[in-house]
């Protein structure tokens, strides 16, 4: 059956029955990837990799919504509540209809997970009753009822019986006859609350959430709240509030920018129905933050991502979308790119694994282990002798393998711990010379030596003018991060005994003042008139200098040890991964991949594939030496280059006439002939299909201002 | 999407920004360290212009890039062509005076491929290559500056002769009475200009950049010489200002074939080979090696969409028959051009999930689709859309839809994207929505069926279609039905020359019919008239005077023929 019609554009083909033999997921993963023989490994590996990553992000989602949720969840029964008191206030109260603004930012993809779980977590503790509409579904106040009272009475059928289809079809007609109308709503739910109250009265008391709540509350949710038809919006609030006596209602207004719109929205008059709480949720950055120190810069995964990597979807994040779930998505492509293109990735999982993978290595990959650049580099390290055993011996590489598995290993054990360190350190800096977040700081460990970076430079000559307070509180903090890892404990042995060290000054300097104290104090009082931090800098930076030929302090010679002590801790274990040995089975490093995938630009490519046809079509006739393109190009090229010369409108006669021109040069013919140039049949189709072609890709439209001309669509390129 | 962003800032700041956006951090790395070297001045370029001698190293430097490039495998090749910077795409316009398409036309027709040996003709040698070259890379030349160089330096008399003779001819015949003066004027300045221009390039005068504005009237001399930004900015309004286009009055006319059918056209291009085939089918082995990658990623809940230049259908439908055949699956052909978001749910509903009953919104089919999927997990759909971004589906409301069944995780899309503009239709939710993964496959194949349904203003309608609708229809008519048809037919071909015709007014149309005893009541004739609208053969409208006005939708030449066979039978 072919899928081509001049009648029809939908086709459905359907297999014939039972002969069906899908392939799975494994399948396609073996298929058409590199070094076939451990594939199977590898996909098991991807593919518990990331259910684990999934499970993570996820758990990870649910906690740091749970504040704000539990603050909702909170306010929600808080509403429910006051109205059964009857005291005035409340019952002024009772009017208005309980509403929570959520801000939640602009980082619209994420809201769905937050809804998610907030009226899942709604329906479970507080009412059944959970209505969420979105804007695009209630363009007239009419849907927007049918909707409300379709999910309301619809849910509560379906959560007892689980007959949908049943439901599906009986709730329809339902609604046909029953007039869609909040009174309806009313009835309902009066019917509804009473039947379960009397038909369960033992139970009802049983359940501790049940009890207190005879009237459960009906929670509305408004997803996207900018999007809501103005009008609508005030009109169904109107009518909420004449059955707020009948109804407890409630509202959740999902709002992504800030909560001036409910102002902008809604006039005084129907805002003042409404008892507004403002609740703000957690701003995405500092949910990409914890999602980077729960996945990235942990031991935990043992797949790794490079810098540049990085570097494209934090970009994508911060430029693009502020979206999490797409940083995650990114996160995805890259581990199902790296398993699947790398075949040492089998390398790339727990230790015991690890290890164990190693020695079932067959000879392919040994050669593979050898061909990568890290394993050059540490072979020509090593003794003659020694390198001719590794470049021959498999067993004996085999058991080099296993050491470096563990070294690299051992490495990231090292360098977590002591990037948090060195970013509780500089953090507080003025002006953040090695960035306010962790992930600028991971970004630059893992580009380049951090100690030879210039920003690390006046960190450290920031941190040797810490007070002692400032600083004994850092390194405080600094050992409770190492306090955590097992393998770093020399470093907090060592770093506890200076924090002692600094105790004990405590007691001893006490007694003798320092005679030179009061012309080290006297600039920096004339400084405390103004307030540039500059300025203070600089003069900070002058003492020091003055200072340097007097005597240190016992306190300056124990910070200049201990920051001493920090930068050797730096310099063992902050190298870039690309340093280590056997990095590539770990690291996934093709940021142009992942960036073609994710945040490809399609115009830029039809524009320069219509450029330079070269790029793609590697014909030597369409070589040209610069940005110009060859007559022998693709139509298409050359009519595209051709009317980038026009202004806004084109003449189709004087185009057709230059691309003759030029397809005639092409096909060779000699140039001072008379046919030269000349339109013949063949040309003009050729012209009129390049033509129609342009206009299919949008670059030209037909236009009546004057006979046989169109419109240029698109801007200059000339 | 991202490139858009790029025009209207302009600054130093904004140029790092970009850089660093394309290039992730400028690493070590020889290949990349290049890339955001040349980068800068491109980026710079607007402003500076050609003043700089330091550009000539980078420009040096780019052309080693992309010769490394060029000879690299085709991994690397793909990166490169993030190359080409967001300025040679959006740039500004400038105006045109002139035959400068017939320029570049020569100017192509010149450059290697097949044509004329350099060689042989050594009067051409004098050509400025790296001027040009950088020119172009230079992604805003001032086109009138750099064409005219070349123009006095590279174009033998010969050509120059051919160029310029027909048009000083052609000029006050051929253009606009409006702008014919202005444009006289110019030709005649022309040469005096060149001699300008030779001094100027002789003397190396280091305003170079202002020698375009030199063209226009000695006046703006002054003005624009001050700096080259605003001179840009001139040249911008000046090009868009004033609502007169220039271009000349030649018509199509002329062409011995006015006009070519859809039959003919086909015929004539199937005789001739495509140019590059060999390559053309490499490019498509290569994009064929992914499918399983596709599959792999459809099943993990990615939807995949493939763009770039060229038809990407047989790339589709070779996927479709290779992977997908023993699944379920549906085809549609966005580019067609009555494919609406219903039948394609009605499709997925009826055909596919085999279900029996209608709905009455679409948010409810797409409600029950969910639901149907979810429960049965097993159940996996595979929806092949070709053209996406067609014209029918191009509706906020419709991608919105298509975004939901996206989402759904046993519903695989996949899907191509033509249109240059295209991304524009998602915003943020709904490409999260989509899940897209991205892949490049230029195919450089003829949108041959994507434009066939499109109304060509090249291509002759014959109306052939049109006229046997309108024969058969007729014949099945009381032969009254049909003088009253043939009445209006005539009408509208009496007034065919009348511009400011609408159509036949009904009270009149009732007298005329009446006077033919076709009819004897208005309501006889509105009966027939409902039969008429119901077969699509009239179409009435509501003047502004409230009355209804009758036109035939069928172009007067169809309608000749229609009333030259009617009096053969």
């Amino acid at each position: 059956m072919s899928t081509s019609s001049v009648s029809k554009g939908c086709f459905v083909f359907k297999p014939s029955a039972k002969k069906k033999k899908t392939l799975s997921l494994e399948d396609h993963f073996i298929h058409g990837c590199e070094g076939a023989d451990e594939s199977k490994t590898r996909f098991k590996l991807c593919q518990d990799l990331w259910d684990q990553i999934k499970t993570d992000t996820e758990l990870l989602q649910d906690e740091l919504n749970t504040k704000i949720l539990d603050s909702l969840l909170d306010f929600t029964r808080k509403c429910s509540s006051t109205r059964q008191h009857s005291d005035w206030a409340s019952h002024m109260r009772a009017s208005e209809i309980p509403t929570a603004a959520l801000v939640l930012g602009v980082n619209v993809p994420d809201h769905d997970m937050t809804f998610q779980s907030l009226s899942e977590l709604l329906r479970q503790s507080v009412t059944p009753h959970v209505a969420s509409v979105q804007a695009k579904e209630c363009g007239a106040l009419k849907h927007l009822i049918k909707r409300v009272l379709e999910r309301l009475m619809g849910t509560d059928v379906t959560v007892d019986d689980d007959e949908e289809e049943e439901t599906e079809q009986t709730s329809a007609p339902l609604h046909k006859s029953v007039h869609c109308s909040l009174s309806t709503l009313c009835d309902w739910y009066t019917r509804n609350t009473k039947k379960s109250y009397s038909l369960t009265p033992g139970k009802k008391r049983s359940s501790p959430v049940k009890d207190n709540l005879q009237q459960p509350p009906i929670v509305i949710i408004f997803k996207d709240l900018e999007a809501f038809n103005a009008r609508v919006l005030q009109d169904f609030i109107l009518i909420c509030s004449r059955y707020i006596e009948r109804l407890p209602l409630m509202f959740i207004f999902g709002i992504a920018t800030s909560p001036s719109t409910i102002q902008h929205m809604l006039p005084h008059s129907v805002s003042s129905l409404l008892c507004i709480e403002l609740f703000q949720s957690l701003s995405c950055t500092q949910h990409l933050a914890t999602v980077i120190d729960k996945l990235i810069l942990t031991t935990h995964f043992p797949f790794k991502l490079n810098g540049k990597v990085m570097q494209v979807l934090i970009s994508i994040f911060l430029y693009h979308d502020f979206s999490v779930r797409n940083f995650i998505k990114g996160v995805q492509l890259a581990l199902l790119e790296h398993f699947h293109s790398q075949p040492l990735s089998v390398l790339c999982c727990r230790k015991k694994e690890a290890l164990l993978n190693v020695m079932q290595l067959g000879h392919r990959d040994l050669e593979r282990i050898r061909q990568l650049p890290s394993f050059k580099r540490y072979v020509e390290k090593q003794e003659p002798q020694e390198q001719e055993h590794l470049l021959t011996d498999d067993t004996h590489l085999k058991e080099v393998c296993r050491r470096l598995i563990k070294d690299l290993r051992k490495y990231h054990k090292h360098y977590y711990p002591t990037l948090r360190c060195l970013h509780t350190l500089t953090s507080s800096l003025p002006r953040y010379p090695l960035g306010k977040q962790i992930r600028e700081l991971h970004l630059i460990c893992l580009e380049k030596n951090v100690w030879e970076n210039e920003e690390y430079q006046s960190a450290m000559k920031l941190l040797k003018m810490l007070a002692k307070d400032e600083l004994i509180s850092l390194l405080k903090k600094c050992a409770e991060i190492l306090q955590h890892s097992k393998n770093m404990k020399s470093a907090l042995l060592q770093l506890e005994a200076m924090l002692a060290k600094f105790k004990q000054l405590d007691t001893v300097v006490a007694e003798p003042p320092p005679p030179a104290e009061e012309s080290i104090t006297s600039p920096v009082k004339n400084l405390q008139k103004k307030t540039d931090l500059f300025q203070l800098q600089k003069a900070l930076l002058e003492m020091n200098e003055s200072r340097r030929s007097k005597k240190l302090s016992p306190f300056e010679v124990l910070r200049n040890e201990t920051l001493q002590f920090v930068d050797s801790l730096v310099q063992s274990h902050l190298s870039p991964p690309e340093s280590q040995t056997l990095y590539e089975v770990c690291y996934y490093s093709s940021s142009a991949t992942v960036r073609r995938h994710l945040n490809a630009a399609p115009r830029t490519s039809i524009q320069a594939a219509l450029n330079s046809p070269f790029y793609y079509l590697q014909n030597d006739r369409l070589k040209s030496e610069d940005g110009s393109v060859s007559n022998a190009a693709p139509d298409i090229c050359i009519v595209y280059k051709l009317h980038l010369e026009c202004g806004r409108l084109i003449n189709l006669f004087d185009w057709l006439e230059a691309f003759a021109t030029v397809v005639s040069a092409a096909e060779g013919n000699d140039p001072d002939s008379d046919s030269f140039g000349k339109v013949d049949d063949v040309k003009h189709a050729r012209f009129i299909r390049a033509v129609s072609e342009l206009e299919f890709l949008g670059f030209i439209k037909s236009t009546k201002q004057k006979t046989d001309h169109v419109a240029r669509i698109t801007w200059g390129g000339c | 999407m991202s490139v858009l962003e790029v025009k209207f800032i302009g600054d130093g700041d904004a140029l790092e920004h970009i850089v660093d956006k394309q290039e992730g951090v400028p690493s070590s790395s020889g290949a990349v360290q290049k890339m955001v070297s040349f980068k800068r001045p491109a980026g710079r370029r607007p402003k500076e212009d050609a003043q700089h001698d330091g550009d000539e190293n980078v420009f040096l430097d780019e052309q080693h890039y992309i010769e490394a490039l060029g000879t690299e495998n085709a991994e690397e090749d793909d990166e490169g062509m993030h190359r080409v910077a967001g300025s040679s795409i959006f740039s500004f316009q400038k105006s045109r005076r002139g035959h400068s398409m017939a320029l570049t036309a020569s100017e192509l027709a010149r450059t290697p491929g097949k044509s004329v040996s350099f060689g042989s003709a050594p009067d051409i040698e004098p050509s400025t290559p790296t001027r040009k070259g950088r020119n172009n890379k230079g992604e805003s030349r001032t086109p009138q500056k750099s064409k005219k160089v070349q123009f006095v330096s590279t174009t033998p008399h010969r050509l120059r002769k051919r160029i310029t003779t027909p048009s000083v001819q052609d000029s006050d015949s051929e253009l606009s009475p409006s702008d014919s003066g202005e444009d006289d004027d110019e030709d005649g300045l022309e040469e005096e200009k060149k001699v300008k221009k030779e001094d100027k390039e002789n003397l190396k005068t280091p305003k170079k950049g202002s020698s375009a504005a030199l063209y226009k009237t000695p006046a703006k001399k002054s003005k624009s010489e001050a700096l080259n930004q605003p001179s840009m900015v001139e040249e911008y309004f000046e090009a868009h200002g004033n609502s007169k286009v220039l271009t000349s009055d030649r018509t199509l006319e002329r062409l011995h074939t006015p006009k070519l059918d859809r039959e003919m056209l086909g015929q004539l291009l199937g005789e001739k080979p495509s140019c590059c085939a060999k390559e053309i089918q490499q490019l498509y082995s290569k994009h064929r090696k992914h499918f399983s990658k596709w599959m792999l990623q459809l099943q993990l809940g990615f939807s995949v969409i493939v763009y770039g230049l060229g038809s990407k259908k047989s790339l589709l439908e070779d996927f479709r028959v290779s992977h997908l055949a023993q699944e379920i699956h549906l085809v549609v052909n966005g580019f067609f051009p009555s494919i609406t978001l219903k039948s394609i749910l009605n499709a997925l509903t009826c055909e596919a999930l085999e279900h029996e009953g209608s709905f009455r919104t679409p948010s409810d089919q797409i409600h029950f689709i969910a639901q149907t999927l979810k429960d049965s997990p097993d159940l996996h759909l595979y929806l092949i859309i070709h053209n996406i971004d067609g014209s029918m589906l191009r509706g906020e409301k419709t991608q919105s839809a298509l975004g939901q069944l996206a989402s759904l995780p046993n519903l695989h899309l996949v899907a191509s994207l033509d249109h240059i503009n295209a991304p524009l239709v998602w915003d943020q939710f709904k490409q999260s929505q989509f899940n897209w993964l991205w892949w490049e496959c230029v195919s450089f194949q003829h949108y041959t069926e994507e434009t066939s349904y499109e109304n060509s203003l090249l291509v002759q309608q014959t109306g052939a279609l049109a006229l046997s609708s309108l024969t058969h229809v007729l014949r099945s008519l009381t032969p009254n039905a049909r003088g009253i048809f043939k009445l209006l037919v005539n009408f509208q071909l009496e007034n065919k020359d009348n511009p400011s015709y609408t159509g036949l007014s009904f009270q009149d149309f009732y007298q005329r019919c009446r006077e033919s005893f076709l009819v004897n009541s208005d309501l006889t004739l509105r009966t027939q008239l409902t039969e008429f609208r119901d077969h699509k053969l009239i179409r009435t409208r509501k003047g502004a005077d409230g009355v209804e006005y009758l036109i035939v939708a069928v172009d007067p030449g169809t309608l000749m023929d229609f009333l030259e066979n009617e009096e053969g039978d």
